[in-house]
This record gives C-alpha cells, structure tokens and sequence, in this order.
C-alpha cells in the first residue's frame, strides 16, 4: 500500500507511534493512534474527503486548523472535521457525499448540569504568547487556566523547524520553533498555579461574561476576572478559479501536515506569496522531499527576510516576483496552476500565462487576527487583553514578548505585582515586530589569512545569535543594535569553532579557513537538508547568495554538533580562493521540468472563484449583489447566504471587502456583518451534558 | 420627493408587506427605517415558522392568508424563499396539553385550519426519532409550513420597490408630526415628510414611537433566543412544538429549513423584558437538554450559531392593529409578539384595505379583535 508518511526528517525526529486499524469508506487502512484523522488519509493516499451538498465540489483540507468545515467526514456515523479528531482504533471514517446522515440513536438520554467554573485568568490558546503569558502568571502564583483546541502546547511553534530570530538572551534564538514550544511548556509546568486544557476548544463567548469550552464530549463554562486572547492567526485566501480545489491550502495548513502530522501531502508545490510564511514554507517543503516548482510574488521585492528568500533560491527555487495565480487546474483535485506576469496596475499581461504541472498550490498572502473573542469580549465590557498575532501580526518572537507583557499587565491589574513592566520589554517587543530593512550591498571583509567568518546577512533584521555564540567576542552588530548586520572587530582571532555558522537562522554565515592550504581554503556551509546528498566525497554544486551554481565540488567532511544544534549539518569543501567568499549555499533542488501536463486555453473568468467556500458563493453572485445595490453584508448574507457557513466568514470576509473595493464602493458606506457564536460548531449532545460519544470512545 | 399617501415606520416583517399591499392599492409610500437593509430589526431574528394553528378567528384568518402568500409566492412572482410545507406538531405527553390543545380544535376547524389530534405513532412519522414512551399523541395541522425570512423580507421588498415604494434606510425617526390631533408626516435624522397616514409597524420600538406623538402603545419587548445547526441530511418537516413548562424556559419549538440545518428557539421564563439582544450561555444547555431528551438523535448535529431577538409583546398576546383613537391619521399594525414574521403579510392586507378604505367583511372582525380598545383584561391567547 502506497503510504505518504514522512519517515526521515533532516531536522524533525520521527516518534514511533502505536499502528491501529481503521476503516475508510469500509475499507480497512492502518494509522497512528492519536494523530489526526485528516493524517491518516493523508498518509494514504487519500486527499478528498467528500464533495460539497451544494454543487458537488470535491472536497477536502483547507484551514488544518479546525477553523473552517472543509474537511468534514463521518467518524462513527458522527459529522467531524477530520483535522481535528483523534484517530482510535476501529473507527469508521466515512466520507461525506452530500449532507450527513446523522445517526438514529433514538435511545432516551440522560443530559447533565454545566457547571461554571471560575478562574482568576482564562488564556485561550497555548502558543508563544499564550505560554509566555502563562509563564508570567505562573510565577506570580495567580490561579489561570489556558485552554488550546490541539493536543499539544505550543501553537504554530510547534510546525517551526526553523531557527528563530531574535536575541538569544530574551527570545531563543537560533533554537528551533517546535523546541521553544517544549521549553516554554517544562517551564510553565513548574508552575502549579497555571492549568492547561489540550483540545479544549473556545467556542463563545456570552455577555453573562462566561467563555464556552468543548473539551472532548464535555462542555464546560468558565467564568474568568481577566481574559487573555492569544488565539494567533488565520491565513488570507485569494480569489482565483480553482481556489477551493483540494490541493489549494494555506501554507500554515501545509506546514502542520508536514511537520506536524509527517505526511508528505504533496509531489510538488508552488507557492504564492513571498512574505516569510511562504519562504519558511517553501523550505519546509524540501525539508520534506517535496519539490517546489516556483514561488510567486505579486510584488516587485519579496516581503520576507531575505535571508529566508536566499536559502530558498539557494536549493534551487525560482522566485517570480511581480507574478500572479491566474488559476487552479484540475477537475477532482489539483493538477496544474497557471500564474502570469502583472503590469505595474495589477493587470495581468496577456500572453504572459504559464501553466506549471504541480498538485499543490500553497497561499501565502498575509495573515489576519483571530480576534473574534477579543472583540465580543470588549463588546461585554469585559477585562480583556490580546497577545501574540491576536493583537498585532508579527513574528512569534514578537508574540512572546507581547505574551509576557499582556500576562505582567493582567497581573497588575489584579493587584499581584506592583512592579512596572520593564520599559526593555516593550521596546523589544517593538523591535521584534520591526520590518526587515532594504537589501544593502556589502562586500566580504578582508583578509585571506588564518579563520575568519562570512556574513552573507545583508538585510537588517532583529537578530543576533552570532555575537552571541562567539567564544572570541569578535563578532558584533553594527550600532551593537540588535538589528544592525553582524561584521567582525579586528580585537581578536576567529579560531574557527564554527559556532556562527550552526546558530545562524538564516543560514547566512560560513567559515572559511586558509590556514590548511590558502589557495584552497576550506569552506564550512550550513546545511538542512538530506543528509544523504553530501556524504563524505560526494559531489555537490556551490552556489553563491543568489543560488547561481558556482561549480561543483566534493565534500570534504561533514560536522555536526547533535546535542546544541540539532538538525544543522556543517558541509566542509576545499573551493578555489576567488570563490571562497561567495560560496554560501548547496543546490539541491534539480531544475524542475516545468512544461505544462496540460494546457488551459480559456482560462476561466474571475468571477468563477468561490469566495464562501462553506455555501459555495462565487465572486460573480457577490459583484452581482453589490451592483445590484446591497451595502449592508448582512443583507448580502440573507440574500446568498455567503458567510453564512460553518466558518462563520472567516475565510471569505476579508475578500468580500476587496469586492466592494473593487466596485468602486465607498466602504464608509458598507455595513459590516454581524458576528455571533458559536465560533466553532458544537454537537447539541455535549452541550446539553449527555455522557459519551466521540471525545468518551 | 417628500409627500406621500402614506408613510410605513419599519421595514421589517410587517411594514414590507405592509408596503406591499398599500402598493398593490395604488397607494404613494416611503418606509423608513434605522437600519441599513430590510428585514435587520427582529425579521432576520425569527425562526421561519409560519402557522394558522391559532386559537382565536382574527388570528387563523391572518395565518391563513399568510400561508397562502408564503406558499404561492414562488409560482407567483418566481423568487424561491424556500417555502417548506410540512405542518406544526405540537406532541403531547401529559394530560393537561391534551386537554388544552384537544379544547381550541373546534374554533380552529370552523375557521378552516386543517388540524387533527392523531395518535402516537403518527406523531412518531412526523417525527422520526422521537421518544414515543408515555406519548399520548398530538396535534398536527399540515398546511402550515416555514419560509426563510431572509429570503421572503428580501423578496417582498422587490415587489414593493416594483409597485412603487420608496425606502429610506439608515434614517431615524426623531418625531411624529400633528397639527391639530392629526398627523401630518414625521421628521427624521435626515429629513422631514409629509403625509396624511402615518404606520406604526416599529415592533419592539414601538412605544418610544409612539411617546413623540404623546401617544402609549402598550408594546413592552422581551427577548428570546434561537439558534441554528449545521446542515444534515433531511429527515423531518414538521414544526415540533413541545408545550411542557421545564425548569426555568417554558416552551420551546425547532424544525429542519430545506438546506437541513435545524432551528430552534425557547421562551424564557420569567420573561426576558427589555431590548436586549446579547447571547447570554445559558441558552443552549437549556434548550439542547429539552431538546435531546425529546428527539435523542439530534444529539450528533452540532450547533452553528446562535442570536437573540425581541418578541413585540401586547399586554394579552394578540396584535395591535388599528387607527389610533387619540391622533387621527396614525395607524398601528405591532404588538405582534413575535409573530410578525408568519402574520405579517395576512395582517399587512387587512391593514392595507383598512387604511385605503376598502376592508371586506371578515376585515371588522379581525381589526375588532386585534384592536387597541380591545379589554386586554381577559384570557391570553392559547397559542401566542
């Protein structure tokens, strides 16, 4: 049987999992116990899950986040998004043609009491600053509670393979994301003052001021003194024919299926965005042995960290800027994609089409605020804070350190510390949000003599592990500011331990040392990914920082050090003296073959793009509505029901904005929508307190 | 243009069709409403029931024109507002629901409401899944149905817009305009209008309404909440009304709408008074306890969202449709408690010919029980 698993990670370690038995459409398959449903398909082979009761749609993952209802099955005959529920031994996972049968369990029932629970501080969600609030609340012994809807702590920390940014003093960086989350939750877990629910779901919040949790089968109500929202994120979706395709997902969504999950969901990819998350993303894929055909940007510049951008180009990914997703292709499931070129008014320049054969295509345009709980709690008048992406989009170093401020504040407020917030906090929670500066061109430093570090870091960005690591504390930052590039002071000798090239998030610095044969000086490279493709005498290409192959070489040694920096490989080759400087990276990626399996000659129109995936309402019906005279979502709503699915709009709100815009609308003029919980779906059975069903099995 | 023949405060469940019909009669008419769209006051907040299954004559006669506008709309006018024909049930396990529901049949057959009281096991059919242990039976009337009010207010608006009305959205009313006890047009955020008939149909804002006019409509609102699930494949019609008291609630309905999803909603008790519409968290433990103790099976059907709206209450339960005594000019079609929604397009036709004079003879006996004189000293209605 064909199995999608990802069994070796250059980085990630594969846990060994119990193998249970279960049942797809009636056929027997074998899964881990306890991972997601929407894994185990994945893992065999089986990305649609059911198709659409509207129009048929084939359907399958989207969000991998239990937000939108895309990738519902029957688990036991009980309508469930397969992202979400464990897998048990036996169970029976049925796709969904049409509308669900519920089952007819006409057995009388029992119902319970909900009982209201209270706590001083209610956290809801256990990422970066979920945990790092926790942490500040714990150590003051103030009685909290967080709760966080997936079966492990730590957010999207947890999908991070990469090192982080940032000082290693305040923020970990240069420790891998999916580790911050485990060292967060050792130290939080000294802390008996704080509680933790896993797969605690939030599902509202009411104005008797009292938070509604489904935790397994059980609803429970809490009553809170002050709340935290640390809920994170959601991915923005573009509007393009083809966009609710299975294949077309968030890059968050493929990041947990990779590496979290460790399917490989996908042959190969291209991504649209270039922000960090569709770098990250993208490297993520060659992590996991899935090739990327290209990367797209609708902008001149990509918008992530270059140094992110160079690692990909580096393996051998092209980057399109000024580019557009024109459409997805196929007709159960991905089979193509087709961007082209924009002009300089966002227009699509004819003729400038290309159709690339991949069977993913992965959206990486910006993120927006899950603040659905915020807001409502600020409309009941409640003491409510926000941390992390939930109050401001930024990278996760960032969310710790609002974490650990919203968290200090809540416990000022209720009058358990009497201290300031140190002024340090926020100014480094500021400088960790700051945009990465412009591209400055540099050469290397001097000096053909002895050991000395590269930098190939040509863009200001908040981090500084290398001055850090450095036993000689010869490297340092311009300004000594943490956003300043790193250079080397002449007071002292690099002796070459190689620490700066194994801490370096974005693997921007080598070592090159002359002091064996100056000719052919030795290059140390950082390195990620397979181990396999440099071993001892193997034959790699060198490339410099813009991925051009400067010639191949074979690898003289490989180093490592396992225990302080896992999952970097150091690559050793003796490369000529005039190209020692430039040499950074290792192509790996062969040049893809790009020609198209298929051709689309009439590329659909526009308005062919679904904009409310639950109720499958197109751009067309909307621009119809909105030409018709609707200024009011609500009525727009009541009209075509778009947005008025299981997601609750979280999707398609944001693009119905852009309609609106896009019709020349005065959006002073546009009434928004109301919002009302449930924000995620609950089974009538748990609310009313009947023991059992799924979250019991 | 700022004269009219008549001006509708409220676009919502009985204005529009209010508009409607006064259209229809030829008549000039602006609606004013605060809010952006049709139907955003309580409309958008009904459940979508529409019954006759009443107890009183004024009350079955309007249910059943309603039924008859709500059902025919599609053929007429093409616009589907997912019109479900598939009856109430209001199933009976005690003694003192049999008796109450088995008294009003005869007054509900003479006015030609199809109800039966039928057996257990046809209770059963209508209901699958129901706990048939200790049901005595029920009553069940098949011509009633439910209809989208999303679709049906938005689709009666375009009829209206068709026959000439004219809509002001977003514009508040500051005040009822008379010279010499009649009315003479109202003054709003936005403007003045002018014109010889003024509507009350401002539901829950009724009696502020009427306080700029010196005037007091004894309309008090009090609030309920609903709630709506996911779509699951169709397997009942019926509006199930279950009767009982419980702790707490009184009695609570819920039916399956045509895209599945099931929709329901209870009646507080004590009352809810006041405006507002906040969900509160003790809703749905209530009502989903009553509920899977009733049909164990909707269990496993999850809930998607839940709202609040206002019921307009009259002091006995039934409309208030008329002129009004003290201001001449000023007409009330309110106090609906919340039945606007299912009355509103029978009601808005009574009110529509009495308005433009041109009532029939059924039309005395409805505007007299419905009337703002009316004793509301005597019993409540059986089925408000």
């Amino acid at each position: 049987m064909e199995t999608k698993r990802i069994e070796q990670h250059p980085v990630l370690a594969v846990p060994a999992r119990q193998a249970v038995q279960f049942y797809w459409n009636g056929q027997a398959f074998s899964g881990f116990e306890g991972e997601m449903i929407s894994a185990a398909l994945f893992a065999g082979g089986h990305q649609i899950f059911g198709h659409h009761h509207k129009d048929g749609s084939p359907q399958g993952m989207f969000c991998a986040n239990g937000q939108c209802s895309q990738c519902l099955v029957l688990a036991d005959g009980m309508p469930v998004k397969a992202c979400m529920p464990p897998l048990a031994a036996g169970m029976q996972v049925e796709s969904v043609a049409g509308l669900p049968q519920i089952p007819a369990a006409d057995q009388q029932v029992t119902t319970g009491d909900v009982p209201i629970q209270e706590t001083e501080v209610l956290i809801i969600g256990g990422g970066p600053a979920g945990l790092s609030a926790a942490v500040e609340l714990g150590k003051l012994g103030i009685d909290s509670l967080l709760v966080d809807d997936k079966d492990r702590l730590g957010g999207k920390l947890v999908l991070q393979t990469h090192k982080f940014f940032g000082s290693v003093a305040d923020s970990y960086a240069g420790t891998r994301g999916y580790e911050i989350a485990r060292l967060l939750e050792d130290e939080l877990q000294t802390y008996p003052s704080v509680q933790v629910w896993l797969e605690a779901t939030a599902v509202g919040v009411f104005s008797d001021r009292i938070i509604g949790i489904v935790q397994g089968n059980r609803y429970r109500l809490i009553k809170a003194a002050k709340m935290l929202v640390a809920t994170g994120a959601r991915e923005k979706m573009l509007s393009f024919p083809g966009n609710t395709l299975p294949g077309v997902y968030g890059a968050g969504a493929f990041q947990t299926l990779v590496n979290r999950d460790l399917v490989k969901c996908s042959e190969r990819v291209l991504i649209v965005g270039g922000g960090n998350v569709g770098l990250v993303a993208g490297y993520h894929a060659i992590q996991a042995g899935i090739e990327v055909a290209a990367l797209i940007e609708a902008l001149p510049e990509v918008g992530g960290y270059k140094v992110h951008a160079d690692k990909l180009q580096r393996l051998g990914v092209p980057i399109y800027t000024g580019h557009t997703v024109v459409s997805a292709n196929g007709e159960d499931r991905v089979r193509s994609v087709t961007i082209a070129q924009l002009d300089s008014n966002w227009q699509v320049v004819p003729g400038t089409d290309r159709t690339f054969a991949v069977d993913t295509v992965l959206i990486a345009v910006g993120l927006s605020k899950v603040d659905e709980f915020y807001l409502k709690a600020k409309q009941w008048g409640m003491d409510v804070y926000a941390a992390g992406d939930a109050q401001e989009i930024a990278e996760a170093s960032a969310a710790m350190f609002t974490g650990k401020i919203e968290g200090l504040k809540i416990a000022r407020a209720l009058g358990r510390h009497d201290g300031d917030i140190p002024a340090a906090w926020d100014e480094k929670a500021r400088v960790l949000k700051s945009k990465p500066g412009p591209v400055v061109c540099r050469e290397p430093a001097a000096g053909t003599e002895g050991v000395l570090p590269v930098f190939h870091c040509f863009q200001e960005v908040p981090c500084n592990p290398c001055t850090s690591v450095c036993p000689e504390k010869i490297i340092r930052t311009e300004r000594d500011d943490i956003t300043g590039l790193p250079y080397c002071t002449t007071e002292g000798a690099c002796q070459g331990c190689l620490g700066c090239v194994a801490i370096c998030p974005g693997l921007a610095v080598t070592v090159v040392d002359y002091r064996e044969d100056p000719e052919q000086p030795v290059v140390t490279l950082p390195y990620e990914i397979w181990r396999d493709r440099v071993g001892k005498g193997q034959t790699i290409a060198i490339t410099d920082d813009d991925g051009r192959i400067l010639g191949e070489f074979p690898v003289k040694r490989v180093v490592a050090n396992r225990k302080k920096y896992p999952g970097t490989l150091m690559v050793q080759v003796q490369l000529p003296r005039a190209i020692a400087k430039q040499a950074i990276g290792i192509r790996i990626q062969p040049d893809l073959d790009l020609d198209p399996d298929e051709l689309y000659s009439s590329a659909p129109l526009p308005d062919e793009a679904v904009i409310c995936r639950c109720e499958r309402i197109t751009a067309g019906e909307i621009r119809d509505a909105i030409q018709s005279g609707v200024r009011d979502m609500n009525q727009l709503k009541a009209l075509n029901r778009a947005g008025m699915g299981a997601c609750g709009s979280k999707t398609c709100r944001s693009m119905i904005w852009r309609i609106f815009q896009e019709e020349g609308v005065d959006l002073g003029e546009v009434t928004d929508r109301v919002d009302r919980p449930l924000f995620v779906e609950a089974p009538m059975g748990v609310l009313a307190g009947v023991p059992g069903g799924i979250g019991d099995a | 243009m700022r004269n009219y023949d008549v001006i509708i405060i409220g676009a919502g469940s009985v204005g529009i069709p209010t508009a409607l019909a006064l259209g229809d009669a030829g008549a000039k008419v602006l609606v004013i409403d605060a809010k952006p769209s049709p139907g955003q006051g309580e409309n958008k907040h009904a459940i979508g029931g529409i019954r006759a299954t009443h107890s009183t004559r004024g009350k079955i006669l309007c249910g059943l024109r309603s039924l008859e506008i709500f059902s025919t709309w599609q053929t007429l006018y093409g616009d589907d507002i997912e019109w479900l024909q598939g009856g109430y049930l209001f199933p009976v396990y005690r003694e003192i629901e049999e008796t109450a529901l088995k008294s009003i049949l005869p007054i509900q057959k003479k006015h030609g409401l199809e109800i039966e009281f039928v057996g257990p096991d046809a209770v059963a059919a209508q209901m699958p899944g129901i706990v048939t242990r200790g049901l005595k039976g029920g009553t069940f009337s098949p011509k009633d149905g439910s209809a989208s009010p999303l679709l049906a207010i938005n689709a009666f608006y375009r009829q209206a817009l068709a026959r000439g009305a004219v809509f002001r959205f977003k514009e508040k009313i500051q005040k009822i305009l008379t010279n010499g006890g009649r009315v003479t047009g109202v003054v709003t955020d936005r403007g003045d209008y002018t014109a010889p008939v003024v509507v009350d149909a401002a539901g829950a804002y009724s009696q502020p309404l009427g306080q700029t006019a010196g005037i007091d409509i004894p309309v008090i609102p009090d609030s309920h909440e609903g709630a709506i699930t996911e779509p699951v494949q169709p397997f009942f019609k019926c509006m199930v009304v279950d009767l009982r008291p419980g702790t707490g609630p009184q009695n609570y309905y819920f039916y399956q709408n045509r895209h599945g999803q099931v929709v329901f909603c209870i009646t507080p008790d004590p009352p809810i008074i006041g405006t507002d519409h906040r969900e509160t968290s003790i809703f749905l433990p209530q009502v989903c306890k009553r509920m899977v103790s009733l049909v164990p099976r909707l269990q496993n059907v999850r809930v998607r969202r839940v709202w609040r709206g206002l019921y307009p209450m009259s002091p006995d339960g039934a409309p208030l449709v008329g002129w009004n005594s003290s201001v001449e000019g000023f007409f009330h079609v309110t106090g609906m408690c919340g039945q606007g929604y299912m009355l509103g397009p029978g009601i808005g036709e009574v009110a529509a010919r009495a308005i433009t004079g041109t009532g029939r003879a059924d039309d005395d006996v409805i505007l007299k029980e419905f009337s703002l004189e009316r004793q509301f000293g005597g019993g409540e209605e059986a089925l408000k």
